[in-house]
């Protein structure tokens, strides 16, 4: 089944209010996919700087002293750590040296994603735990995504949760399931996309990737998803400043957003959307099929 | 006036003060308060209450109604009024996807746009919505009448079989051996019946299409087999 949610702010005096509200959105969720959880943050971002969220199975030993050996590899970072997982700032320029620095220093630690403001959090269990874990009511934003799975495709495993994160900035969020990813992950990795589990909603976030990488906005990029991905889903997606919303054309995974002037929000079902300030008169609607939803903070500016 | 906040109640306490009317009694108004989107709200009545639910609901809204008249002042989730038996579902807003599924009987009232797959399979339930509805919509569909003040998506009626379709505004595309059909004067007299038993006010039966089966699907025909 799986349960879907995002928000994304127009109006930006909610924006301290973001990791709360998305936290009760996600755990409403709960019953349509116990398994795992995760949730992408897109907070403020720092000029000249980047982020890059970790996980580890063994946080103490590895994010012990990591600062350091960052330093001590020629990698000067500030390391926040979150339970399992940490936030790593470095300078823009650098980002991409995190990859390969961190498999020389810390081979058991995975990257969840990376750009200049998401921060992505997930781990098997209840979406309440992974909450409270990573304590993202705390977390203020622009937009957000979060995911609760039932496991149908790949394992039950923090890899196989949902945010999936293969680009800058980018990350996905899926109902339903894939037919063609095993074709489709052959001819993204002959094109250079790398995967970091079989799971069919992999495929799907590096494909959007692949087509922004050619120079297509994440609308365009939707759109071409529409012809190339085969199965059933409903996507939710966010990039730097953009939300993004696509269902198959059958559209048998349920959906329904509502927009007022200060938000857009996506749900699963109506009860991830009863908690937010000014439901009762917001427009809500059922997202039509094979139809891009996109909204952008920057075309909006 | 019995009301239930199923903010404070249990949605099972609801469901179970409305299967145990009995028959005969006068108490059977309900009010159903904060449903929040609750799934399964008002199910399996078999008496002729009335549940006035003041918000949205989610899954399963009134499924299997059998003679009550189950009014949402909100919009409904997947599935609301599925297998009605008889009654009246009333949905003030729209309605997500396969409302009055499987239905048997009863009329099911959407004030706003159903979503896809509106009656599929349905089996003599009469089902009338004044916005529009989504695609693959009386799929299926046995008997009963299916009418759209607004328009139809793609593949109305697919695989129909004697279920009739009334449909206002425009069809984005037929289903497989549906066909528009002419409208003769006992359809005109059925359709401003359920018009009236909906509420709907100032529109004729005759700015309405009706459409139908060819019925070259009833039976397997190799001939037919492309049209599968």
């Amino acid at each position: 089944m799986c349960g879907i949610v995002g928000l994304f702010l127009k109006d930006s005096r909610l924006e301290p209010q973001l990791g709360q509200l998305l936290s009760d959105m996600l755990i409403t969720m709960t019953d349509r996919g116990p398994d795992s959880a995760g949730i992408a943050i897109y907070g403020s971002a720092t000029e000249g700087k980047a982020k890059v969220t970790i996980q580890s199975a063994k946080p103490n030993i590895d994010f012990a002293d990591l600062e350091r050996d960052l330093a001590e590899a020629g990698l000067p970072a500030r390391v926040a750590r979150k339970s399992t997982h940490a936030v790593i700032a470095v300078a823009a320029a650098r980002l991409a040296d995190v990859r390969s620095v961190l498999a020389a220093i810390r081979p058991d630690v995975r990257i969840m994603g990376s750009g200049d403001s998401v921060e992505i959090y997930k781990e098997v269990g209840l979406p309440k735990d992974v909450v409270a874990r990573f304590d993202v009511r705390s977390m203020s934003g622009t937009h957000g995504i979060g995911h609760t799975r039932m496991a149908t495709e790949s394992a039950v495993t923090t890899l196989g949760a949902h945010p999936f994160s293969t680009g800058s900035d980018q990350c996905l969020v899926h109902n339903g399931s894939l037919s063609n990813h095993n074709n489709l992950r052959r001819d993204l990795t002959r094109e250079g996309m790398a995967f970091e589990t079989q799971n069919d909603s992999e495929v799907a976030a590096a494909y959007l990737t692949a087509e922004m990488a050619k120079g297509k906005d994440l609308g365009e990029a939707l759109t071409s998803a529409l012809d190339d991905l085969d199965g059933f889903f409903t996507f939710v997606v966010g990039t730097k400043s953009g939300f993004g919303v696509v269902r198959d054309p059958i559209a048998c995974k349920p959906a329904v957003m509502a927009e007022t002037d200060q938000y857009v929000a996506f749900g699963s079902e109506y009860r991830a959307l009863v908690s937010l300030p000014g439901i009762e008169d917001a427009r809500v609607w059922e997202p039509e099929p094979a139809t891009v939803y996109f909204w952008d903070h920057e075309k909006a500016a | 006036m019995r009301v239930f906040d199923l903010v404070k109640t249990p949605l099972r306490e609801l469901n179970s003060a409305l299967h145990a009317i009995a028959p005969g009694r006068n108490d059977t108004n309900f009010e159903v308060i904060n449903p929040r989107g609750s799934h399964a709200v008002a199910v399996g009545i078999d008496q002729p209450v009335t549940v006035d639910v003041r918000g949205s609901v989610g899954y399963y809204c009134a499924g299997m109604n059998d003679g009550g008249t189950i009014t949402v002042h909100g919009s409904a989730g997947p599935g609301v009024a599925q297998n009605m038996m008889s009654g009246t579902v009333i949905i003030e807003g729209d309605a997500s996807q396969y409302a009055g599924a499987t239905g048997r009987g009863g009329l099911l009232v959407i004030k706003g746009n159903a979503a896809s797959r509106c009656g599929i399979s349905m089996k003599g339930i009469d089902i009338v919505v004044h916005g529009s509805i989504g695609h693959m919509s009386a799929f299926m569909g046995q008997s009963g009448h299916l009418v759209v003040l607004g328009d139809a998506g793609d593949a109305l009626g697919d695989s129909l079989y004697e279920a009739k379709l009334f449909v206002r505004g425009t069809v984005k595309s037929l289903g497989a051996d549906c066909i528009e059909k002419e409208m003769r004067p006992e359809h005109l007299q059925k359709l401003a019946e359920l018009l009236e038993k909906a509420d709907v006010q100032g529109i004729r039966p005759e700015e309405f299409k009706r459409y139908g089966s060819a019925r070259k699907l009833y039976n397997f025909n190799i001939d037919n087999a492309d049209a599968y």
